[in-house]
């Protein structure tokens, strides 16, 4: 909710100033969740595209509008990156997992009231196996010669078939694989699962929930009702 | 050989360039890796990946075969020839028009191998090649070594497989940690009851029996079946003419 909480008045306005401050309410928050290198190394990554995007509003518009829209860049990145970096997938779906609307859902739609929370716990969790899965294809076709920037574009478009197909493969096979695992420990089960985590909100949960909505209405009532300067 | 995590893929992917030292020198026949490609050094160093699924791709198990060879640039006619040969050789030439992922998983393990063997590489890497090979595989698995042992390739095997490095008596550098812990021949290593702790590895048998026969005046350090043999018929003619002349 924090998350929405940000962005919406980030996607609103193009304050500096606002941006800033948005910026730098989360600097404690990283320090609390212990994720500041991580969050350096994601900002290290998008330092090339939030260039681009200063480059090509600088040639644009005024100078403020083009670091607003960078700030607004990193801003939104920050915020994401946070978000994933403290939050497990497990925990995530079990949150997921709590809303009734999805469990209706998932009963209608796939008759399992878990099952569509599942399967966003797998899709997330795939992500890092597949990396490492592909370092290692990428390896394994190295060591036979395969050169992948070697060529013109359409020969090394089709370097890329080696790489692939096993990839591929890897992905249906263990698709398989996890639904003959999942079946032998008779998912979904009964309805009425208990989990051995009960996500509950505390105090604090409610207080951010309540700043966060009043934040957002607030953007929104500003936003119809007044114009706010860039700088 | 060591215990999981011990640094020992990471040691063989230096070999070939697919990992570059960030300290220090590794150098290929007077070559240091940073200075060449990892197609250019494969050439030389053969690297036969644990999990074949991998590698495989083609639709025939020739194609796969001959992926490399095409990789390297041999001629049309070489490379038909190369991969009879390699196929001949493990015992996979019917399979030469079958779609390698109708294959077994044993059967696609040498299908791996063979997609490295057929450009023979100076310098042979295989990673695991025991898992999931049948006793007879293991026996020509080990055969096809010292045979290319004997034409003077060098094969280097990543492995847990005890019993199967006690046949062949190599030379068997033992990792932990990310670092050599020790390294000997074969019976020297595979005894020694602190070293194969450390490595979190278990006895070959013959070893486990033959360190609870040294009160009888046999050395400790035998390990592969045939030196027993030797070692307790020796014993045996001992006795038996110990035992005549007492009589």
């Amino acid at each position: 909710m924090l998350v929405i909480g940000i962005i919406v008045p980030s996607l609103l306005f193009t304050n500096i100033y606002l941006l800033v401050g948005l910026l730098l309410v989360q600097v404690p928050l990283l320090l609390v969740g212990r994720v500041t290198r991580r969050w350096v190394q994601s900002l290290r990554a998008g330092v090339f595209l939030s260039a681009l995007i200063f480059v090509v509003n600088f040639f644009t518009g005024p100078l403020a509008n083009a670091v607003a829209l960078t700030l607004r860049f990193l801003l939104l990145m920050t915020t994401f990156s946070f978000f994933f970096m403290t939050t497990s997938p497990d925990d995530l779906g079990l949150a997921i997992d709590k809303v009734g609307f999805i469990r209706w859902l998932s009963r209608r739609w796939l008759g399992y009231p878990n099952a569509l929370s599942f399967t966003f716990t797998t899709a997330v969790r795939l992500v890092p196996t597949m990396a490492v899965d592909a370092q290692t294809v990428v390896d394994a076709q190295r060591s036979r010669g395969l050169e992948l920037d070697k060529g013109n574009l359409l020969k090394r478009v089709r370097n890329y078939i080696p790489i692939l197909i096993p990839l591929l493969l890897i992905a249906i096979r263990r698709s398989l694989e996890l639904a003959e695992a999942l079946e032998a420990r008779g998912f979904p089960g009964k309805e009425g699962r208990t989990s051995l985590f009960e996500l509950r909100f505390k105090l604090v949960d409610y207080a951010l929930l309540g700043i966060s909505l009043a934040g957002i209405v607030l953007s929104f009532w500003v936003f119809f009702h007044y114009r706010v300067p860039t700088i | 050989m060591g215990e999981n995590g011990a640094g020992k893929t990471t040691l063989a992917k230096q070999l070939n360039g697919l990992l570059k030292p960030s300290l220090g020198r590794v150098t290929v026949d007077g070559d240091d890796t940073t200075k060449k490609s990892v197609a250019q050094l494969s050439r030389k160093v053969g690297i036969v990946f644990q999990n074949p699924d991998h590698l495989l791709f083609s639709e025939t198990v020739k194609e796969e075969v001959g992926f490399a060879l095409k990789n390297f640039g041999f001629e049309p006619g070489v490379t038909v020839k190369q991969v009879e040969r390699t196929l001949e050789a493990l015992d996979l030439a019917h399979y030469a028009d079958t779609s390698p992922f109708l294959l077994s998983g044993g059967e696609r393990k040498r299908v791996a191998l063979a997609a490295v063997l057929a450009w023979e590489p100076d310098y042979l890497i295989l990673d695991e090649p025991t898992i999931g090979q049948d006793y007879q595989q293991k026996e020509r698995l080990r055969n096809f070594i010292l045979q290319l042992n004997s034409q003077g390739k060098a094969v280097v095997m990543v492995t847990h497989d005890v019993e199967f490095v006690a046949e062949c008596n190599p030379k068997v550098v033992l990792m932990s940690k990310g670092r050599i812990v020790a390294q000997g021949q074969a019976d020297e290593i595979l005894s020694d009851d602190g070293l194969i702790e450390k490595a979190s590895l278990v006895k070959p048998q013959m070893a486990k029996l033959f360190s609870q026969l040294g009160d009888f005046g046999l050395p400790r350090d035998v390990v592969d079946v045939h030196r027993a043999k030797m070692l307790l018929e020796e014993k045996l003619s001992e006795v038996k003419v110990r035992v005549a002349q007492s009589s």
